[in-house]
């Protein structure tokens, strides 16, 4: 089976303090941790775990700057087989239409029977996946948290819907699907694996190779447009208790108290 | 203004607490304007949601059809490609069922897309000025959104909290004889309900909730221990499930249990729209964080800047001691 996996190299919100730069046009993007968008993660693990037991390849793809190639090659240590970099100066200022269509051009010049994404990425917009198999026409199915390959048309496939009910149900290929996190566990990456795929040759794509428009991609093309980032007006919120170490703890023992938080 | 439509969310006969929120928000984007909820499903059930729904829409389209028994989101997809004016508004849930549908219905109706909305700041002609955030809550943004050629919307659920709405009676129109064809090559096949663990955090008064920050799963144990000292009960965000290191029926959410406690204390957890969407009943909330912008904090009642891992212990000692 031909898999492709769209990745994303974000800012990892476990290991920073988020920050607005001073004018409000980005977050303050100094000394910020970058990692591969998490639910991507188990994207590529499934795919993995896919071909292992079918046969075939895993393609990484990832629509960003050169420092985007880092993320394709920390993927190729888990074991995907090739990764491709879609980059050119056009791509800037692309809305979610703009980045799916990107995509969509690049796996046209593949054959893939199944095209995986994560769930969402740092804009929380988990639009990609959806866009991008509209776009081919094929069907799709997001928040997937099990797959199983039924034969070569067919999957079944389990989405993780409210109160961690699954939906299941039987995909026809070639599809698209968007990965939810928990599928499976990410085979860890040691420094070892990366150094392995290091001089492994990614090739990178721009917008006339893909024969992508200004219409469809870029700032030109997109409708939706990020106006600045912004700290709200918000209500007091929590009362923040001071002081040392031993006096949070006396004063947050008589709260517990008093709201019958201790038995 | 073109015209508004919403998508009706519904389980059981029952609707979602989303079809009176995004009622206020089609309020929000064209006031005065006639909103049309549309409403899909079957027989009995669905005539129930329908009279539901028409307290908070002035006109509710009734598509009842065997094939929309269970809302899947490619043949609903089929049916609104074929009944959605190419200008229109139409909104819906940022649910794991709005995000089924929303990208691929903007792309199949040529219109703009806009996920998660938090709040909307401004209506122009041909332009909306919403509000959302990116990285996890821990920044807002504005953003413009051209509706020219019409606009799919998703709303993250309880932004938009009514109040005093649901008198509206509106009208309901049966346009189940619109319906074309609506092959899928998804087909639904059944529900698998999770699975109920060795506890039920749902019944718990106190909860000593876990997240990310716990960093590591001989730490659960302090946890534990914290929880025994209290009389309480754990429980935990996601991340904590993913890794195995706790069952899934422990896990707080929209994808995991609805938890009324009286004290819900969270440790290592950003407090995510999808954590604290399984928070209900107004407990008393702390939070304990290493950050002292984690958006938690916004919505906690006590917040307590300081690592988890050293703070654990020294409270368990605390009561332990008293
Ligand atoms: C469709 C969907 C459904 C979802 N359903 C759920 C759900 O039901 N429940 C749920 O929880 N999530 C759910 N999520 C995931 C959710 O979006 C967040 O990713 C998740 O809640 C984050 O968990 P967290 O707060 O533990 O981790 P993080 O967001 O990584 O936060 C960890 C926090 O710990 C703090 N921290 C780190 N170390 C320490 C320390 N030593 N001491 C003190 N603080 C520390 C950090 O400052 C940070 O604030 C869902 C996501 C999607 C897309």
């Amino acid at each position: 089976m031909e898999i492709l996996v769209c990745v994303k190299r974000v800012p990892d919100t476990a290991e920073n303090e988020i920050e607005i730069n001073s004018d409000g046009t980005d977050i303050d993007r100094d000394d910020l941790v970058y990692s591969v968008n998490e639910w991507d993660n188990y994207a590529v693990e499934e795919a993995i775990q896919i071909r292992d037991k079918v046969g075939g390849t895993v393609t990484v793809v990832t629509v960003g700057d050169d420092e985007s190639e880092e993320v394709l090659r920390r993927e190729m240590a888990m074991g995907a087989d090739k990764g491709i970099l879609l980059s050119d100066g056009a791509f800037e200022g692309s809305d979610g239409f703009g980045i799916a269509s990107i995509l969509k051009a690049a796996a046209g010049k593949g054959n893939y029977d199944l095209i995986l994404t994560g769930a969402q990425a740092d804009d929380g917009a988990a639009q990609i996946g959806g866009m991008l198999a509209a776009m081919l026409d094929r069907p799709y199915a997001s928040l997937v948290n099990s797959i199983e390959v039924v034969d070569d048309k067919t999957m079944k496939i389990g989405r993780e819907i409210e109160g961690g009910n699954q939906e299941m149900s039987e995909i026809q290929m070639p599809c698209v699907l968007s990965i939810q996190t928990g599928i499976n566990e990410p085979r860890y990456v040691g420094i070892r694996g990366i150094r392995k795929v290091a001089s492994v040759d990614i090739p990178v794509h721009g917008a006339a190779d893909l024969a992508v428009d200004a219409s469809a991609a870029g700032s030109a093309g997109a409708k939706v447009k990020r106006l600045d980032y912004f700290v709200p007006e918000l209500g007091e919120g929590a009362e923040m208790l001071e002081g040392g170490m031993e006096e949070k703890i006396d004063k947050l023992v008589e709260l517990l108290k008093a709201k019958g938080g201790l038995k | 203004m073109a015209q508004l439509f919403t998508y009706i969310v519904h389980k059981g006969g029952l609707v979602d607490d989303t079809a009176a929120e995004l009622a206020l928000a089609a309020q929000k984007i064209g006031s005065g304007a006639s909103v049309t909820a549309i409403v899909t499903g079957t027989g009995a059930d669905l005539d129930a949601v329908c009279q539901q729904a028409s307290k908070f829409y002035s006109q509710i389209w009734k598509f009842d059809h065997a094939d929309l028994a269970y809302p899947n989101a490619e043949a609903i997809r089929k049916l609104l490609v074929q009944l959605l004016p190419s200008d229109g508004i139409f909104l819906l849930p940022h649910d794991t069922f709005g995000m089924d549908l929303g990208p691929g219905l903007a792309v199949k109706l040529k219109s703009a897309y806009t996920a998660d909305i938090i709040g909307i700041d401004a209506v122009e002609e041909g332009n909306l000025k919403i509000v959302r955030q990116e990285f996890a809550g821990m920044a807002y943004t504005h953003v413009s959104v051209d509706i020219s050629d019409g606009v799919v919307l998703t709303f993250r659920p309880g932004s938009f909290q009514s109040e005093g709405q649901g008198a509206v009676n509106g009208q309901i129109v049966d346009k189940s004889s619109e319906i074309g064809e609506l092959n899928v090559n998804r087909r639904f096949i059944e529900i698998v309900e999770a699975e109920t663990g060795d506890v039920d955090i749902t019944k718990a008064d106190v909860l000593v909730s876990i997240g990310r920050g716990i960093e590591d799963q001989d730490n659960v144990e302090v946890a534990e221990e914290l929880a025994e000292a209290m009389g309480a009960v754990v429980a935990c965000s996601r991340p904590i499930v993913d890794a195995k290191w706790l069952e899934k029926s422990r896990q707080v959410g929209t994808s995991g249990q609805t938890v009324k406690p009286k004290v819900y204390m969270a440790l290592g957890i950003s407090g995510s729209f999808q954590h604290m969407g399984g928070i209900k009943g107004s407990p008393f909330i702390v939070a304990v964080n290493k950050n002292a912008k984690a958006p938690i904090f916004q919505v906690a009642d006590v917040g307590i800047v300081e690592d988890m891992l050293e703070f654990m212990p020294e409270l368990t000692e605390k009561i332990e001691s008293a």
